[in-house]
This record gives C-alpha cells, structure tokens and sequence, in this order.
C-alpha cells in the first residue's frame, strides 16, 4: 500500500508529501464545516499542524509494513495508500466504508492491509504493532518494519512504558512516532512529565531516540525515512519525539482558549504546510501555481468524495447481525428482548 | 431553583471540598479546564491546590487515590470517560475493593465514571460499566436517575469509608433539569419507586428510568399501569424494594443499558426468582442492550439500547402472559 519509489530524492518525496498535505488539510477543513453545520455524528478531531509528521510517518514505511495511525494522522493514513473516501465513510457513518457505521470519527483501519483500526484507550496500539511484527519473524519475515504513532499525553500511559520495554527486550524494528503537540486535551507538558524532553526516556528502556522538529516537512522526512532504515537493519525499537503544536482544539467542540499564546508565535507553533509550500516553492521544487492547481484538486475531489458519501446508505439496524463473534455456531441469539 | 444534572454534580463536588478538607479531586483536565464534560468547572479556582490535573495515567491515579484515601484523604477520581477505567480496573478492583477486608482499615475514594450512552459515541465512549464493577466485593456502586440523586448520592458518596463507583449517565448531564429535593432524604442503598402502578414492575437505573418511564406513560394510555422502580444503587441491591413491588404487581421487567449477558438485570431475576418467586403471575422478563460493542452510528445505537419503545413492547408481551 505506502509509497515507494527506488531511492526517490528527497525533493520529489516532499513535492509527493506535500500533495497528501494539502488533502489532509483541506478535508479537515471540509470536517469542520460539516460539523458545524450538524452533519457529523459525534465528535471531530482533525490533524491540523502534524500533517507534515504523519505524512513522513507513512511515506518512511514500504508494501508489507505495519502502520497504527492515531487520532491526528489524515495525511498519514492517505500517504500508506488508503481511499479519500475511507475518512469520509467514516465520519458520515455510510455502510460502505470500511467500518460500516459501527466505528466512527477516527477509528477506522485496515488490519488485512497492515493498517490498524484504533481503540479509543491511549497507548493501546503499541504493543499491537509490536505483536504484528512478532508474527513477521516467527514467519520468517524479517525486513518489515512497524511504527505507531502516539501523542505527548499517552507517553504517560502505562500501556506506553509496557509496550516500549517490551518491544526493547524483543528488539523488534518498531518506530514510535510520538507526535509532541504541547498538549494533551487541556493538559500541558509540564503536567503531563518531568524530564526535560521525552527522548530522554529513550535511554531508561535501552533505545534510540531522537528529538526533531516537526514543523519542517523535509526534517520529517529524513528522519522517519532514516529511523525506518534503522530499524529494518535491525537495530531495535526508535523512539521518535516530534516537536510541534495542535493547530487546532482537541476536537471541534473545543476552541483550545488555554494555549499559550507563545507557543503559537513560537518554533514549534510554525504550521507545517505553509513551511513546506514556503520552502518548496523558494527552492524552485515547485510554483507557487502548482500549489494553486494541487489545491484546487484537492478541494475538488474532496468536494466530490463528500457528495458521494453523503448520498451513501447508513447501516440497517434491522439488517445487522448484531453479532461480535466470528464464528457463528457461537452466537446467541436468544437474548431476551 | 432547576439545575441540571450535571450541575448538580458539579455543586456537590463544591460543597464536599467546602464542608471537609479531606476531599481533594484529580483527574485528566479537570483543573483549569473544569474537565472534559465541565464537571468541575471553577473548582480549582474556588479550592486552590484540591483540584489537580493528573497525568493520562488511570492505573496511577487510582493507585494514588487508594494511598491518599488510607493517608487520611477523601480522593474524587474523575476518569475521563466510564470506558477508560478499565485501564485502572486493577487498582480498583484488587486494590480499594479487597483493602478493609484484608487490613481493616477502610479505603475511602469515589470513582466518577461518565457513563452510558450517547448519540454517535461509538463503542469506547458509551459502555455502562456498573455491572463488572459490582461483580467485586468491597465497592458500592451507585447510578443516579435523579438531578436531586447525582447531588445527594455524590454526597453521600464522599462520607461512605467505602470505595464507591459512582456512575453517572452521560446522556442526562445536559438535558436532565430538576431541583435538589428537600426533606428527608433515602438512605444509601434504598431503591425508589419512581412511579406507582399495579400490572407490572420495570425495576431499572440509570437513564432507563426515563425511558421506562416514557413507556410507563404510553402503556397508560392502552390501560397497562407499570410501576418503575428506580434502584439508585446497584451495589448494594435493594431486594426487598424489588420483592415488594413484585408483589404488588405479580410481573418482573427488568432494564439495563449495559449488554445482555449477567449483569445488574440478571442478578435483579435472580434474586426475585429466588426469594419472591411466588409473587410471580408470569416468568421474570429482562431487556438490555445487544451483545455486540456500542455502535457508533445513530441508528445502530437507537436499536442497540433499550428504548421506551422496546420496554413497552417487552411490557406489553410481559402482562399478556
Ligand atoms: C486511557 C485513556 N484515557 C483517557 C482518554 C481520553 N483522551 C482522549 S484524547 C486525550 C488527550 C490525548 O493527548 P495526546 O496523547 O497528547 O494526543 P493529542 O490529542 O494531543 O494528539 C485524552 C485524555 C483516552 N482516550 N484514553
Ligand atoms: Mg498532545
């Protein structure tokens, strides 16, 4: 599924980058006027500031490689090759999508395709990645790699330190991206942990850690691309603490009052598409016009995939099997009702 | 003077801070931010120092809540979200639930689990967690239908030396208005009967008591008078409020939002089929939600839950029998 090209420079993997940005971007912002308009069901959580992150994230990954995006990952979860309509099903609940209206907002995945379905529960997905790529070398797969993405606000979570050891005691080639936003929900770092940088907690579980800047789209890319490499050299568990800032509330319903206004003026308060066009665009990789025309693509198809979503079927409760079992001869059905 | 459920929830953490310096509460942004629903919204500035952002860290801050408790403290935990405890299910459950048993000294902590369903939560931020809780010995397990309830109860919940699940439903923080009552008020423990009939008993909790009662008034109108009795608590149960009613009306219909297997409705049967079994003019009926997750989409959770319609229909089938 994810991208791949033979050695791509990295002028062209950012110029292919900045494309799943731009519809990254633009289809939340196309979520938050649904929402606002009342056409979401439930709450919405857009990427907003950590496109340029999640989009490294999944272009670092090759066919066969597991990926556990999280709740801030649009671009990410595009670029490791699924549908534009995958998001949109979701969110608007249509049968069609690949979580059929029984899971919403952000939690949809493609386990069959090496892409994770998230539980809401943070930290849970890493010791799931970890377990997937255990499958792979007991089978004798050994060159795949698997990265789990996660906020600063689950590195407190015991699920995280379990899973971290764990994948340092097997020394599995697993890249936890940890997307360091600033905040978590309200909750800013100097509540959440007392180390000076959360790579500092590289060395405790006996990994390779690395602090960068996630505002820089191309900074991004060379050290996902390279944590990957590592990691299928088998060089054990990377622990990847990228620094940036939610452009946004936790959800939609949260206008996020309590940022500190330095950190918006800040390094880590950048917006990484305007970086990454700025910097494309100084360096002649692409025209200003380029970046016009891209977008208006993207506004397009997005346009486009919301019309078709919006025209698709929700579930029918009376349609449903109403079973959570695989195996049917196991399902009761005479539940008292 | 009307106020909403969850304000009322929100006034009764205030004056536990204001009337006992023991009380302190922690959970996930409820300090400045005044928590994920605003349950606390104010607190900390009102009680400076008492109201603290804890780390996303369930297991820990229960941990930290069984140690404050038996260190002299009154810790109210507010997890998130009913689904995440689960996270911090141990230190509940093997650590607060078996501590007075195995030491003697009691372990004071109320646990606030937003609960229940809503409207496009999906299947981790709707689940009913009272059941696997009451499973446990060593916990009270509390489920206020009631604005007066969620204000009395979370009271109460503070004052027991019990570790105590308090689980209140999401889907009445806003909408649910009513007063803080006055008067005497029923003691920890006692059901209530929410309203008076003579065909058939729905013995529920929670936000089913709205919708049973719902079904109560459209049953009304075909002629059917089902009384509806609120259990407040279900752990412990009030049997002989159940058996009393039973007796009265000869028909069980038993509804919980939780899913169908064991649980509150089941252990409600249990006891009337045991101890009230010759009240019975017909056998005890139960209703929940289906055995799968919670759905997310809107019309998967309408069918997935009872509804007052679904109650009146069990009911209906319940009193023809
Ligand atoms: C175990 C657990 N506890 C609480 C929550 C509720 N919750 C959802 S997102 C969130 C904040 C997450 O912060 P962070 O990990 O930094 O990710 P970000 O939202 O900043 O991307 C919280 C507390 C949860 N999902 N899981
Ligand atoms: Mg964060």
């Amino acid at each position: 599924m994810a991208f791949v090209e033979a050695e791509p420079t990295i002028e062209l993997l950012s110029v292919k980058a900045l494309r799943f940005m731009l519809v990254s971007r633009v289809l939340d912002d196309k979520f938050a006027s649904l929402y606002r308009m009342g056409k979401i069901h439930g709450g919405v959580f857009l990427s907003r500031g950590q496109e340029a992150l999640s989009v490294a994230s999944a272009l670092s990954l090759q066919p066969g490689d597991l990926y556990a995006p999280l709740i801030r990952d649009t671009a990410g979860r595009l670029a490791f090759g699924e549908s534009l309509l995958d998001p949109i099903r979701t969110y608007l609940g249509s049968a069609l999508g690949p979580m059929r209206g029984r899971d919403g907002n952000v939690h949809w995945g493609h386990p069959r395709l090496g892409m994770y379905a998230m539980i809401s529960h943070l930290g849970a997905m890493i010791s799931v990645v970890s377990g997937g790529l255990l499958a792979h070398r007991l089978q004798g797969r050994r060159s795949t790699v698997g990265l789990s993405s996660v906020g600063d606000g689950a590195t407190s979570t015991g699920a995280f330190h379990e899973a971290l050891n764990q994948a340092a005691v097997e020394q599995l080639p697993l890249v936890l991206v940890v997307a360091n936003n600033c905040y978590a929900y309200s909750t800013p770092n100097n509540r959440q942990f007392a180390c000076k940088s959360l790579v500092d907690r590289a060395v405790g579980y006996g990994v390779k850690g690395v602090e960068f800047d996630g505002t820089d789209l191309e900074t991004c890319l060379r050290e996902l691309g390279s944590a990957a490499a590592r990691a299928r050299s088998g060089q054990g568990p990377q622990l990847m603490i990228a620094n940036l800032l939610r452009l946004c509330g936790h959800g939609e319903h949260d206008d996020a009052s309590y940022v500190d206004p330095n950190l918006k003026t800040s390094q880590v308060g950048r917006d990484c598409l305007e970086v990454a066009i700025r910097k494309l665009v100084d360096s002649k990789t692409v025209t200003a016009e380029d970046v016009a025309l891209w977008k208006s693509r993207a506004i397009d198809d997005v346009e486009r995939a919301v019309a078709q979503g919006q025209r698709e079927p929700g579930p029918d409760p009376y349609r449903e099997d109403w079973s959570a079992l695989s195996t049917e001869a196991l399902v009761e059905r005479n539940w008292p009702q | 003077m009307s106020i909403t459920y969850l304000e009322a929830i929100r006034e009764a953490q205030a004056r536990a801070l204001a009337e006992d310096d023991r009380v302190f509460i922690y959970g996930q942004d409820v300090g400045a931010f005044g928590g994920a629903f605003k349950a606390t919204k104010n607190l900390a500035r009102e009680f400076p120092g008492r109201v603290i952002d804890s780390p996303i860290s369930e297991d820990a801050m229960l941990g930290l809540a069984v140690g404050a408790a038996i260190g002299g403290m009154r810790p109210i935990i507010e997890v998130q979200f009913a689904d995440f405890s689960t996270v911090g299910f141990n230190q509940m459950v093997n650590q607060a639930g078996t501590h007075y048993w195995r030491t003697g000294m009691p372990c004071p902590i109320t646990l606030r689990l937003p609960c229940g369903g809503t409207s496009g939560s999906g299947p981790f931020h709707s689940q009913s967690m009272e059941a696997i809780y009451a499973h446990y010995p060593g916990l009270v397990v509390m489920t206020p239908a009631t604005v007066a309830d969620a204000y009395h109860m979370l009271l109460d919940a503070v004052k027991i030396d019990d570790p105590v699940v308090f689980c209140e439903h999401k889907l009445l923080y806003y909408h649910l208005k009513g007063d803080l009552g006055s008067g005497d008020r029923l003691a920890v423990g006692k059901a209530r009967i929410a309203r008076v009939g003579r065909d058939l008993s729905i013995v529920t909790y929670g936000a089913m008591v709205h919708e049973a009662t719902k079904a109560a008034e459209e049953l009304a109108g075909e002629g059917i008078e089902a009384e509806v009795v609120d259990l407040r608590t279900v752990k412990p149960l009030d049997t002989d409020c159940i058996i009393a009613s039973v007796a009265r009306t000869g028909r069980l219909l038993c509804v919980g939002e939780a899913y169908p297997w064991g649980g509150v409705t089941a252990e409600v049967v249990a006891r009337v089929a045991g101890e009230g079994f010759n009240f019975l003019d017909a056998p005890p009926m139960r209703l929940n939600a289906k055995d799968t997750p919670v759905p997310y989409h809107p019309d998967l959770w309408a069918v997935h839950r009872p509804s007052a319609r679904s109650i009146a229909d069990s009911a209906r089938r319940l009193v023809q029998m």
